[in-house]
């Protein structure tokens, strides 16, 4: 057996036991990854010392295991380019506090993993870097903008993964590589050392290759940080307590399989079987039908929310991209890419007098008529569940000439996101012969991200999608 | 006067806490080893670096808009105001747009009181420094300013003149080293002054609900209320002959120029900016309860004009001795030590307030290194020394009158620097003796 196949769960537990040394466990990752990453291009750059780091880490609760993070976090010392060449030579003198948690915890920074440039997109397509290739079949996308992340693990390259995501980065590449990832509340997980895509949606958080894996993972990275305003102070619970409490008397809402571009295809075929699953499992499982206007007992047009995400997200980028002026980072603005110039354009428009109210005022209103709708079925609903995405990963070069591209894939993630809501990606559904895999969207209300671990756990262990569980 | 100025004022004060507003670098431009010392990813906008909001300085903000009679709206928030300059990291300065954390207060001065309209915080930006490096001309950045936090007061128009405005901002001034909040120091730049003048016809000007004048001249960065002052008079006189040929003055900034007293034009303004104002989201809106700002409140210190009706009232002193008692806080309260101490200390029991008012408006007493206690000790001593009979002293004046004839004759023909003359005879009959005040109101009443 190769030991870069080991879930975190099963590599500590191991390496604790002396079964295994962190010596044959980092031998086995970095042969992977010399063999498969000059085709997948899915890190970015190696920690060649990364063993002699893990090795002092041994007692630690991760044990030294190898992580792979997205290249939007600041890394001590060790390179960060948000896969952009205005930061082709940048290397941060400080580690993003998602970092140097996972450090504290134990984990040992492997590699940082490639990603469409300043996470503008959900391909890895947008990258200064070359595209990422999806382990499970590499003539299609890995998704993104985590998309590096989400395939260091689907490709056994790493041990576990830190992504972030605005509205599906973390969830759809998940989905599309057939991993676990992990979108927390907004505000759960500190976003200091993160270069900043929409700063009021940003949530960094992991990707695992099962649910136990990824609640660990949160575990290690939650928690209010002194140097974010925006993280919470709520006390952080043990994501892994009630992991195996079931899901026996939950009510658990049914979303979007009706929409027209979902209806009769094999995603909402696979949600609805889950949504059967969770049924067997003693859940009460009820359909939400859309609605056009705020209406009780029915789910937010997710069209609309589009718009909405658009608009925010493009005037918050425009702002935040505005201080890579060349002065500090060598290259100038000059090499942003087309689609971070467009993004920059569209921002500056929506933000720009007399047209503000028009866009970025009207954008927050909307905004906040979602956050009401997911407050009023969170009073009736303890999950709801969805398709991640659309459907299988597309064949690469697909979001080339649609610069929509993104947001139409994440359509589905969009009301939850700009809502601050929590939520998990499982794979629900693999294809034989193409081997690409669906997702299963659980989200829960703010702060309750127990709850969606919980079903989460459930769904994995009662089937049989999970490449990792069901290999044992 | 055939136009009357309309001029408003925008002042920009630093704030002296101790770190910086939106992270824990040091706030000491002015005093760092080097510069880029005190910075961090935050105030260098490092990716992923974010703001975190000093209490402190939003608190003294709110301090001094309750010394400026302002309210405080319950609900306040940080906005993002983009502009690109090398000096601002980020590409945007985090102020605040359409809620500042206090707004419409008043000043009252005796020429005239002056409306605020808002007092807001903002961030400072960093310093550009224009110099040659191995014999290139280059312009290199510091960004120790980066960051410090800044309060902006904006008033209305209610300034008609370069002395109401000279007035007022001595007044504010005060204010603000009263609540110690800043050195508002104009030589190390942490108080900037920028008036922005226009001028209406006094005849339109004395009518009900009179529009104001299409077109404002902004002075920027003044850093003195004289130049203030000047810069106000030089721009009346250049706009008024502008106004007088027909024309209308050009909507711009200008610069002040100490060595000629009068202004150059720096920046035309055609449109006003763009800034595209939108809340920062990085940092949560501010809301208040009401006795969170009663406490604040509570807190402000008894403010200049209070103490000048109570240093009245309490010590029978005059207007003009009580408002230079208390030009500073420091200057007052040694002022009401050493009165505290003539109650309680029998030896110094019969000075009287005003002979201590006097004696510290009159000389220049170093209240920093000079005790109370040892202060009145000196002027008991001098009371007793100076204790000189009068008639000795008409008499010591009468014989040097007599004695030097020829400087009497000057003085009468005019030159009144020899009364000092005369008096210094007096002083060295009598060894030193009597109080010169009094020699020389005697010397001026024998010679006339």
């Amino acid at each position: 057996m190769n030991l870069n196949t080991l879930t975190l769960v099963e590599a500590i537990k191991k390496i604790r036991s002396k079964e295994i040394s962190l010596a044959d466990l980092y031998a086995d990752v970095q042969s992977i990854i010399a063999k498969d990453n000059p085709a997948l291009n899915i890190y970015l750059t190696l920690d060649n010392e990364a063993l002699g780091k893990a090795e002092k880490q041994i007692k630690s609760p991760l044990s030294g295991i190898p992580i792979a993070v997205k290249d939007n976090f600041c890394t001590f010392g060790m390179k960060t380019t948000a896969s952009s060449n205005v930061l082709k030579d940048f290397v941060p003198s400080f580690d993003a506090t998602v970092v140097s948690r996972l450090k504290n915890a134990g984990g040992v920074v492997i590699g940082k993993t490639n990603m469409d440039a300043w996470a503008h997109g959900s391909s890895t397509e947008t990258s200064d870097f070359g595209t990422t290739k999806n382990p499970r079949n590499p003539g299609h996308l890995p998704g993104g903008s985590s998309g590096g992340s989400a395939a260091a693990v689907a490709g056994d390259m790493c041990i576990g993964a830190i992504g972030s995501e605005t509205a599906g980065s973390i969830r759809q590449p998940a989905a599309w590589c057939g991993v676990v990832g992990l979108k927390p509340t907004y505000g759960r997980v500190s976003r200091v050392g993160v270069a900043a895509m929409a700063s009021s949606t940003d949530s960094p958080g992991p990707l695992g290759k099962t649910v136990e894996d990824s609640a660990i993972l949160l575990n290690s990275i939650a928690g209010n940080d002194p140097y974010d305003g925006t993280t919470s102070s709520l006390p952080v619970p043990d994501f892994t307590k009630s992991m195996k409490n079931g899901v026996k008397g939950m009510r658990i809402g049914l979303c979007y399989i009706d929409h027209p571009q979902i209806k009769n295809t094999p995603v909402a075929e696979a949600v609805k079987e889950a949504a059967l699953v969770f049924q067997t499992l003693g859940a009460i499982v009820e359909p939400i039908a859309i609605t056009d206007s705020l209406k009780d007992g029915y789910i937010f047009n997710p069209e609309y929310a589009i718009a909405v995400y658009t608009i925010v997200q493009r005037s918050e980028v425009s702002s935040n991209l505005a201080g890579y002026n060349g002065v500090r980072y060598d290259y100038g603005r000059s090499q942003f890419g087309a689609e971070a110039k467009r993004r920059i354009m569209l921002g500056t428009f929506t933000l720009s007098k007399g047209y503000a109210d028009k866009y970025y005022v009207k954008a927050q209103k909307v905004r906040s008529l979602y956050r009401q709708n997911f407050k009023q079925l969170f009073s009736t609903f303890d999950l709801l569940i969805s398709p991640t995405s659309p459907g299988f990963a597309p064949k690469l070069g697909a979001s080339a000439d649609n610069p929509m591209f993104g947001e139409l894939e994440d359509m589905l993630l969009e009301p939850s996101s700009i809502s601050g809501l929590p939520g998990i990606n499982v794979p629900c559904y693999r294809d034989d012969k193409t081997n690409l895999f669906l997702g299963l969207n659980i989200v829960a209300d703010l702060w309750q991200e127990e709850k969606m671990i919980q079903a989460a756990y459930a769904f994995e262990q009662n089937t049989k999608w999970n490449t990792w569980t069901k290999s044992r | 006067m055939k136009y009357t100025p309309i001029i408003g004022m925008e002042i920009h004060v630093e704030l002296a806490t101790l770190s910086k507003l939106f992270c824990g670098c040091k706030n000491d431009p002015f005093n760092a080893p080097e510069p880029n010392r005190y910075t961090c990813p935050t105030c260098l906008a490092m990716p992923g670096g974010l703001p975190v909001t000093n209490k402190k300085a939003v608190e003294w903000t709110i301090r001094l808009g309750l010394a400026l009679g302002c309210e405080i709206p319950l609900f306040s928030q940080f906005d993002r105001k983009h502009y690109f300059y090398p000096d601002l990291p980020k590409g945007y300065q985090i102020s605040q747009y359409d809620h500042p954390l206090c707004k419409n207060g008043l000043v009252r001065i005796p020429s005239g009181d002056v409306r605020i309209n808002r007092v807001h915080l903002e961030e400072d930006a960093g310093k550009l420094l224009h110099q040659a490096v191995d014999g290139k001309n280059v312009t290199l950045i510091d960004f120790n300013r980066s960051g410090v936090p800044l309060v902006e007061i904006v008033t209305e128009p209610d300034i008609h003149s370069g002395d109401q405005a000279k007035a007022f901002l001595k007044k504010l001034h005060q204010i603000i080293r009263y609540l110690d909040i800043s050195g508002a120091d104009m030589e190390k730049g942490t108080m900037r002054l920028e008036p922005n003048i226009s001028l209406i016809q006094t005849s339109k000007f004395k009518s009900q609900n009179f529009q104001l004048p299409e077109y404002k001249v902004e002075v920027k960065n003044i850093n003195s209320f004289n130049f203030v002052k000047r810069a106000i008079e030089y721009e009346v006189k250049r706009q008024s002959e502008l106004l007088d040929k027909g024309e209308t003055p050009e909507q711009e900034t200008r610069g002040y120029v100490e060595a000629t007293s009068s202004t150059v034009s720096q920046r035309k303004k055609g449109n006003s900016n763009d800034y595209r104002y939108f809340p920062d989201p990085d940092i949560p809106p501010m809301k208040w309860e009401k006795e969170y700002i009663a406490n604040l409140k509570s807190l402000i210190p008894e403010l200049p004009d209070a103490k000048i009706e109570r240093f009245q009232k309490e010590y029978g002193l005059s207007q003009s001795d009580c408002e230079q008692l208390t030009e500073s806080k420091d200057r007052a309260l040694y002022f009401e030590n050493c009165v505290k101490l003539t109650k309680s200390e029998k030896e110094f029991s019969n000075i009287l307030p005003k002979i201590i008012s006097n004696m510290l408006i009159n000389r220049s007493i170093d209240i920093q290194s000079i005790e109370p206690r040892t202060f009145l000790a000196s002027i008991k001593k001098e009371k007793a020394d100076n204790s000189v009979d009068s008639t000795l002293i008409e008499k010591t004046i009468t014989a040097v009158i007599s004695a030097n004839p020829k400087a009497v004759i000057d003085y009468k023909a005019g030159k009144t620097p020899v009364l000092m003359f005369l008096v210094g005879q007096v002083k060295k009959e009598l060894k030193g003796k009597g109080e010169a005040k009094m020699i020389e109101n005697e010397l001026l009443m024998q010679l006339s």
